[in-house]
Order: C-alpha cells, then sequence, then structure tokens
C-alpha cells in the first residue's frame, strides 16, 4: 500500500514536469509567442522590448526561464502577461463553478449511461435497441459548441424558460444554483451519455455469453439478478476507468466549451480565454491544474479497480 | 427397481440461424434411474451439450424450437413455465460445465456463490448457508474449507475450481447433476480424481449423474450406461460393458480405436477417424456417419433406424451391417487398418 502510494507519487511529479515543460516549450517555438513584444503593445520601440525582457527576464536562459516559473507556479506567484492579475487567485475564482459542472453532469452522465447500456444490452438487436443506439450516436456526434449555442438560445434566449448563460453559488441561493446550472449540465452530459451507454452495452453482451453467467442461470437465479449481480457487475469495471479520467479532466478545467458557451466563469472559461490572449502563465497554471487531477484520479482509479477486481489485488 | 427420474423421448432441439436451420438434436431419447450414470459420449459439435442443456431450459430462446419430451418425475420440463423450470434449476437438476476457469465469477468469493445457489432455493440465513457451503466443499475434497471458503476463484487450481463447481451443484441435494465435460480442461491426475469424487458423491447424495464427454476412458470408469450421439442422433446405445467388448456401430469402433492404448503395440501415429462431422445445417443422405464410415454400402443411402440388432434387447445401434459382417471387420477397424 505505502510502496503503492509512493511510486503513484513518484509517477505524478514526472508527469507534472513533462507536462509543464512541454507547455513552455509550445511558447518558445510557436511564433509569435514572445511575450515581450506582446507586452509593449503596439507603439512599441527596440529598447522599450529590450527592457520588458530584462526586468521580465526573457533575456535569460530558457531552461532558467522555466524554472522560475515552475516556482512561481507551486508558490501561487504567477501572473498573467497580458493583465498583470494572479493565476492562483483566477482559478481558484473559478473552482467553485467548475466543480458544479462536473459533479453535476457525472452524476447525470453516469446514470443515463448505465441506463441506456443495460436497456439497450438487454434489448439487443430489437427496435427499442436501435432506437437507442441512433440517439447515442447523434449525442457523441453533436459538438458541444454547436448543441450548446442552440440550447442556450431556443430554452434561454427564445422562450426564457432557463437562465440565459452566468452562474449563481450554491451558498448564495440553491435555487438559482441548479437552475443556472441545468442546462450546462445536461449539454455537457450528452455526449459522455452517449459514449457510457455504446461502451456499456458492447461489455454486456460479452458478459452475457460469459461461462460464469450460464453457470448463475443454471443455478436457478432469476433473470434480474443474473443480469445485476453477474452481468452488470462485472461488465461495469471498465466503465471506472472511462468514468475516473474523464470527470478527472472535466474537474481539471477540460470543459471548457461548456463553460464558454454558458458563459459559467469556471476554470474552463479562464482556460480558454488565456489560449485566447496567447497568455503563458496561466495557460501554464491552468495545464497544472488539469493534470493534477487526471494523476489524481487515474490513482484513485487504479485502487478502485483493485477493490472491483480481486484478480489485480496484491496478494 | 430404482425411481425413474428422468425420461428423454423423441427429443429434437432446432436453432435457427442465418446460415439456415440448425439440427442440433435431431431425435434423442434416454431414461435415467435414482443412482445411475449415464454417459452420453461423442465429437464436438454431436449435440451432446445442447441435449443437456435443454434439459435445464438453458437452450430457449426466440430462434429454438424443441420437439419431444423431457419428462422429469412426471413433469415435462420443455413445456415448463421459465419460472417453474427455476426452481427445478440448480435444486432438482444441477449441471457443472467444462471449463472451470471460467465458470465462476471471478469477482464474487468462492462461498459466497455456493451460498448464493443455497439461498436461490431455500430460505436460510447467510450463516447457515456459508456453514453448508464449508461442509460442502469439505465433501468435495478441498484442504481447510474453513479459510478457502473466503478465496477467490483465482486462487484456486484447475481442479480445485472444478471441486468448487461440483460442491456448487450439491449444494441443494439435486436429484440429477448434469456434468458436462467435466474433465476436459483437467490435467489426466485430476481428470481420475474428479471422476471418483462424482462418482463417489453420487451414492452420498443418493442422486443420479449424466456424464457428458468426447472421452470413451472417462465414462469407462463410472457410467451403467451409454450413449453414443453423431450429429445430432443416438447412434449407439447400450450397457458399459456391451459397448466396450460387443460394439456394434463403426463410429464407436472409431471412438474406441482413438484411445491411446499402453497395452498394445505403439502406432506409427495415433488413431482418429477420418474427416469431421457433418454440418448440422446440411446433413448428409441415410446414415449420417456414412462420409466418414469405412464399412458403407448401397444400403447406407437410407437412415436405419436405431434397434436392437443383437441378442441383448436393451443394445440399440443404427448400422445395416449383420452382426457377422461385424464381428469379421471390428477388431481391424479398431486397430485403425481399416479406414475410409
Amino acid at each position: 500500500m505505502l510502496a503503492f502510494v509512493i511510486r503513484r507519487l513518484i509517477g505524478a511529479i514526472a508527469v507534472l514536469i513533462g507536462v509543464s515543460f512541454i507547455v513552455f516549450l509550445i511558447f518558445i517555438v510557436v511564433p509569435g509567442g514572445d511575450p515581450a513584444t506582446r507586452l509593449a503593445g503596439k507603439n512599441a520601440n527596440d529598447q522599450l522590448i529590450a527592457n520588458i525582457k530584462h526586468n521580465w527576464g526573457f533575456d535569460r536562459p530558457f531552461y532558467t526561464q522555466y524554472g522560475i516559473m515552475m516556482k512561481k507556479a507551486f508558490t501561487g506567484k504567477l501572473v498573467s502577461y497580458t493583465n498583470q492579475t494572479n493565476v492562483t487567485t483566477q482559478i481558484k475564482e473559478g473552482l467553485a463553478a467548475t466543480f458544479s459542472l462536473s459533479i453535476g453532469a457525472a452524476i447525470i452522465w453516469m446514470a443515463f449511461g448505465i441506463l441506456v447500456g443495460v436497456i439497450s444490452a438487454v434489448k439487443a438487436g430489437r427496435w427499442s435497441d436501435r432506437v437507442i443506439t441512433i440517439v447515442a450516436l447523434i449525442g457523441i456526434s453533436m459538438p458541444v459548441f454547436w448543441l450548446g449555442i442552440l440550447t442556450r438560445y431556443f430554452f434561454a434566449e427564445k422562450h426564457t424558460w432557463f437562465p440565459d448563460g452566468e452562474y449563481v453559488g450554491l451558498t448564495q441561493n440553491p435555487f438559482q444554483w441548479f437552475w443556472h446550472l441545468l442546462l450546462p449540465w445536461l449539454v455537457l452530459a450528452v455526449l459522455f451519455i452517449g459514449v457510457y451507454g455504446r461502451v456499456l452495452r458492447g461489455n454486456m453482451l460479452d458478459a452475457i455469453n460469459e461461462d460464469y453467467v450460464r453457470t448463475a442461470r443454471a443455478k436457478g437465479l432469476d433473470p434480474r439478478r443474473v443480469l445485476i449481480k453477474h452481468v452488470l457487475r462485472n461488465s461495469l469495471i471498465p466503465i471506472v476507468t472511462l468514468f475516473g479520467l474523464d470527470f478527472a479532466a472535466v474537474l481539471g478545467g477540460g470543459a471548457i466549451l461548456t463553460e464558454t458557451v454558458f458563459d459559467l466563469h469556471g476554470v474552463g472559461q479562464y482556460a480558454a480565454q488565456s489560449i485566447g490572449a496567447f497568455d503563458l502563465p496561466p495557460i501554464m497554471g491552468v495545464t497544472l491544474f488539469g493534470a493534477f487531477f487526471i494523476v489524481l484520479f487515474s490513482a484513485i482509479v487504479d485502487f478502485i479497480y483493485a477493490f472491483l477486481d480481486p484478480r489485480i489485488r496484491p496478494a | 427397481m430404482a425411481e425413474r427420474l428422468l425420461d428423454v423421448k423423441g427429443l429434437k432441439v432446432r436453432f435457427a440461424t442465418e446460415d439456415g436451420i440448425v439440427n442440433a438434436v435431431d431425435g434423442v431419447d434416454f431414461e435415467l434411474d435414482r443412482g445411475r450414470v449415464l454417459g452420453i459420449v461423442g465429437e464436438s459439435g454431436c449435440g451432446k451439450s445442447v441435449t443437456a442443456m435443454t434439459i435445464l431450459g438453458l437452450t430457449r430462446g426466440a430462434n429454438a424450437r424443441f420437439e419431444g419430451e423431457v419428462d422429469y418425475k412426471g413433469r415435462n420440463l420443455l413445456t415448463l413455465s421459465e419460472e417453474a423450470l427455476r426452481d427445478v434449476r440448480g435444486n432438482e437438476i444441477a449441471m457443472i460445465f467444462q471449463d472451470p476457469m471460467s465458470s465462476l465469477n471471478p469477482v464474487y468469493r468462492v462461498g459466497a456463490q455456493i451460498v448464493e445457489a443455497i439461498a436461490t432455493h431455500e430460505n436460510v440465513s447467510k450463516e447457515v448457508a456459508k456453514r453448508r457451503a464449508i461442509d460442502l466443499l469439505r465433501q468435495v475434497g478441498i484442504p481447510r474449507p474453513e479459510t478457502r471458503v473466503d478465496d477467490y476463484p483465482h486462487q484456486f487450481s484447475g481442479g480445485m475450481r472444478q471441486r468448487a463447481m461440483i460442491a456448487m451443484g450439491l449444494a441443494n441435494n439435486p436429484d440429477v447433476l448434469i456434468a458436462d465435460e467435466p474433465t476436459t480442461a483437467l490435467d489426466v491426475t485430476i481428470q481420475a480424481q474428479i471422476i471418483e469424487l462424482i462418482d463417489k458423491l453420487k451414492d452420498d447424495f443418493n442422486s443420479a449423474v449424466i456424464l457428458i464427454t468426447h472421452d470413451l476412458g472417462v465414462v469407462a470408469e463410472i457410467a451403467d450406461e451409454i450413449v453414443v450421439m453423431y450429429a445430432g442422433r443416438v447412434v449407439e446405445r447400450a450397457k458399459k460393458r456391451e459397448l466396450f467388448y460387443d460394439p456394434q456401430m463403426p463410429y464407436t469402433w472409431g471412438l474406441l480405436g482413438s484411445i491411446p492404448r499402453l497395452d498394445r503395440p505403439k502406432p506409427e501415429r495415433l488413431h482418429s477417424i477420418t474427416g469431421a462431422p457433418p454440418s448440422l445445417i446440411n446433413l448428409p443422405r441415410g446414415c449420417k456417419f456414412r462420409p466418414r464410415c469405412p464399412h458403407a454400402f448401397e444400403k447406407c443411402i437410407d437412415e436405419p433406424r436405431l434397434e436392437s440388432r443383437v441378442e441383448d434387447p436393451t443394445h440399440l445401434d443404427r448400422c445395416w451391417l449383420t452382426v457377422e459382417e461385424k464381428r469379421d471387420v471390428r477388431e481391424r477397424t479398431i486397430e485403425g487398418e481399416l479406414v475410409a
């Protein structure tokens, strides 16, 4: 157990270093990435740019710059190049919206994903399975920015049934919180419901033909118990991996499109704005923030996996 | 006279598939009395497993059609409702399967899976059921059953898993235990142990056994009566002694010749029956074994009935050869000298 934690911790640090280094390098390689010219503004002269380069440390070797940036990132002192705001403060401000969006959407997509998967596996080949398959594929194929904008236009602007974007804190007004998040939750969940439903359907159809399911039937178990205890239980194991990584991604600000379309001011929207402004420090901050969740949840997934499947438990 | 438990009459099972109708079982009859062991022998795809699974209704499905009767203590299991059949499954008739590696659910403890079998048919507390599971594991020869009961299947060896499957099958003290190739996935020393175990437990539990196998050596040990199946039909049926000492059907000779023998000179190659079993969608006319039979002649274009052609009226076969003709060629066919 301790060895597992230590191994995971070392791996996590390696991943974070790798991710941050690649992000940093991209900025050096990409044309127009030089922050000094951007900071100097439109009417800059060479002297001004040179001064900025010196003051901000852009004239130092890239590995020194990288070191400084990492030091700032982990002490919470990263500052945006474009508006000089503190990155950590900005991410903290977006946390509530991002977490609310992620957790709510995750509950919806997990519940409906399982439901869709089970129904289409049980009805495999019949018309209800075909209908569900088509709907699921439509859900998977619809881009979030398109679905999100249409939903917002139709349900919040043409008909004012729902609030038109923005996030309201849970502690501020629980009802408004829920009401504001309902559309974003559903829009974000649609894609995942489709994917999870399809994956689970496939897993269950494989499991139904397993010998141990035949054994269960030969024991005289009723079909519902066979389905839940023997088929579904074993089919859910791979879903856990999917869920862990998808959930970590949206938690870490990965729901960039949904957050932006619905103007939720979460971490994802902050990331989108920073990318638009070509602003390295916030991009670095958000990337590390996201990578942290991915690393954390892949460790949690491994842990849960061992719990769900005794075969991979260490002896 | 022992109690008649099972009476299978004219059983036919057909499956509709995209390629056509599969005649998986095409007229099978046999009876089973309490305390007896019936061996069903044949190659892969001859319908022996389908026969066994049909007894328990495990082949039911939208594309399956059944004919005939599976009479269990006066009830026809073929027409019994799914609900009533569930009371029979695992309770009055239990089944164990070929591959013990995959027949146990890998995510549940062995004991829990036995407890599940008990709790499905009986209203007992968890503690009582678990104690019974431990007793059963002890009876099938699992060492230290008190601790092994909490193991997962992957912590058991192949032989132990099959023992655990047998324990699960016997959990509700069934009248009939159907063992579908119970030793195929096990190595030879374990095979003998498992067969002896089934034989012993049959007496302890006062039940009857249907033992399905492709290996005549396996049934030779414990079967009272043997049914030889080919292409969904019974082609020979006799008491064990009769079948081994006076086999009538050339297919049976082929099976007997396929057993490696230590008491005969070592042949260049192991004997086998030439060719492959026919497709069950498109069966040959007449005797189904005709294309592979070294002794086929004009008459074989009509299928012989399953009837007694020797003195013993319980010894049935499907072959047009006369008893004298058979006597002439039998030994040499078994030895592999005469092939099609």
